[in-house]
């Protein structure tokens, strides 16, 4: 008796805590959606400028979000850029190559980066970045490229892994007839294992873009500022979505910037949406592209 | 020829592992060399246990991490009772069309950018509880109840992962015994996963921990003691995001590093304490 009354009270919480946590979560995006889209629209991120003279680089852009947009993109696509061969290798090194021990011991250290604060990242690139400047030259200060090494090296454990993950999944018999046949390890790797992983790794790569564009902690030590134009060299300082929103939630003059800020949120999930259905639908053709070509 | 090729790449794939390790060490040993200074100034505990007073020239660092841990906790255990719900919903209580739904929203909630809950958190929440229970409003209380949202995800997807990876025959016996659904989840499948969500705990934990903007915009950064959950509190991540010294050289700035390596050791202890249970799992096993 005493049992099936705990039995019908945990089944009831558990009902009860799943309703409470969607429903704070779709109550908070709703909210954003409430406040944000109002807002959004061409003037939200370029202001009173023409949009095709900003993109061409002809024209700057004073009260839109069309910089922090640019310096979020030119963000992800060094890290990643920066992050990928490394990441990719290393993980290719674990899942192939490594014996057993020295796989361990390397899967401690990457867990150990996987938790690292992303402070403590933005730390030692804001670390590296002063001691650059005082040893090898002083144009070195905390910069877009800075901000790009400090990224890559956040998401380098995600990129690892998921390569790591991506490979040791396959089956034995894909990972043994090319061997059978007479190919070496490499050709393997490249021919068989690569392609029949890639679709996972590739998946792997977009949610650790996603979370290059999230990243808050890391760019507010290296270099993002709240206005700088649109970055110039990789030795600039520039503007970032995230940051932005931080900057504004604890600045804003006035409703018209808090209502800036909301927009801005909203282009920020909207990326992170996009770069997840993104991800799901790689895993889904990517793998069958790669291998029939069609 | 063919065999040189393949050595060479794997001395590549090995650099590049390589690499990735010496600079994860790297981050470690950049923070006690910079951190030097203030070790050298203060006698040792006053650094880790001590009180921020720049007037005596001490800059320890215990108040941050109390008031980590004053917010990380509470986060933990009020985000525990929803994920133990939606994992047991996910793994056993739903239907299979329900769980692929929820699994791919709470998979989703993982990608939202925190920045996000921080600035959604300023606006509804704080006002909130200024109005409805006093104090400042910015407060460890505010702080713990968005990460509490934020660490949710990863805690659901670690216990519904474990949760349905007990093995199916022993579901299915007791399936076939006459076990109810709710049944077959509380005797069956949770003692088998405890392990794996004991893992999901402790990652939880360690991201709260981590967490820098959560605490940063929410949890009014004052230095000092909390008191109670209406009191603002710094955190360790909020004190290296807010130093600004102009100084590079004061102790002051100095300070983070400090909180650089305490966090870096908490990031350790927990690492170490997953590949324990992990290990005492395969030993039962």
């Amino acid at each position: 008796m005493m049992r099936t009354l705990m039995e019908k009270t945990i089944t009831f919480l558990s009902w009860l805590m799943t309703l409470v946590l969607f429903s704070v979560v779709l109550f908070f995006i709703g909210y954003l959606l409430h406040k944000g889209l109002p807002v959004l629209g061409r003037s939200l991120v370029f202001g009173e400028t023409d949009p095709m003279q900003a993109i061409l680089g002809r024209a700057r852009v004073f009260d839109g979000l069309f910089p922090a947009v640019m310096g979020t993109l030119y963000l992800v696509l060094l890290s990643t850029a920066l992050a990928l061969p490394i990441g990719i290798s290393a993980g290719i090194y674990l899942a192939e190559y490594a014996p057993p021990a020295a796989g361990r011991r390397f899967g401690f250290f990457f867990d150990i980066l996987a938790g690292i604060p992303s402070i403590v990242i933005g730390l030692f690139g804001f670390s590296v970045a002063v001691f650059l400047h005082k040893h090898f030259s002083g144009r070195i200060s905390p910069c877009l490229l800075i901000s790009a090494l400090s990224l890559a090296f956040l998401v380098l454990p995600y990129i690892i892994r998921s390569t790591q993950v991506a490979l040791e999944s396959l089956p034995a018999p894909i990972r043994r007839t090319a061997p059978a046949l007479g190919a070496t390890r490499l050709q393997n790797l490249v021919y068989v294992l690569i392609p029949h992983a890639l679709s996972n790794i590739v998946s792997g790569i977009i949610l650790s873009i996603g979370r290059c564009a999230e990243d808050t902690a890391v760019i507010m030590l290296t270099g993002v500022v709240a206005t700088a134009g649109i970055p110039s060299s990789l030795l600039s300082q520039y503007e970032a979505l995230p940051f932005y929103i931080y900057y504004i939630s604890g600045q804003y003059a006035d409703q018209a910037e808090l209502d800036k800020g909301y927009g801005a949120c909203l282009i920020l999930l909207g990326i992170c949406a996009v770069l997840f259905i993104l991800a799901g639908m790689v895993k889904k053709h990517l793998t069958h592209r790669a291998l029939y070509k069609v | 020829m063919k065999t040189s090729g393949d050595a060479i790449a794997k001395a590549f794939f090995l650099s590049c592992a390589g690499i990735s390790a010496v600079m994860t060490s790297a981050v470690f040993l950049f923070m006690i060399v910079l951190g030097l200074p203030l070790f050298r100034k203060g006698s040792f505990m006053d650094i880790w246990m001590g009180t921020w007073s720049p007037a005596e020239g001490v800059f320890g660092i215990g108040h941050m991490i109390a008031g980590t841990f004053w917010i990380a906790i509470p986060a933990v255990v009020l985000s525990l009772p929803l994920s133990l719900g939606t994992s047991f919903v996910i793994a056993g209580l739903g239907g299979p069309r329900l769980r692929e739904t929820l699994i791919s929203l709470v998979r989703f909630m993982t990608g939202i950018p925190t920045v996000i809950y921080g600035f959604l958190g300023i606006f509804l929440l704080v006002p909130l509880i200024r109005e409805e229970l006093g104090g400042p409003g910015m407060c460890v209380l505010a702080a713990s109840m968005v990460l509490a949202v934020l660490i949710t995800p990863t805690m659901v997807l670690f216990f519904s992962h474990s949760l349905m990876a007990v093995d199916p025959a022993h579901v299915q016996a007791a399936r076939a015994l006459g076990a109810g659904r709710i049944q077959r989840l509380l005797y069956v499948m949770l003692p088998e996963a405890l392990g794996g969500m004991a893992t999901g705990l402790v990652l939880a934990l360690g991201r709260a921990l981590g967490d820098t903007l959560i605490a940063l915009m929410l949890a009014g950064n004052a230095l000092g003691m909390p008191a109670g959950f209406l009191d603002p509190a710094r955190t360790l991540t909020g004190h290296i995001a807010l130093v600004q010294a102009a100084d590079y050289d004061s102790l002051e700035f100095r300070s983070i590093f400090a909180c650089g390596i305490a966090l870096y050791l908490f990031t350790t202890a927990s690492v170490i304490a997953v590949r324990f249970i992990e290990r005492g799992k395969k030993e039962a096993a």
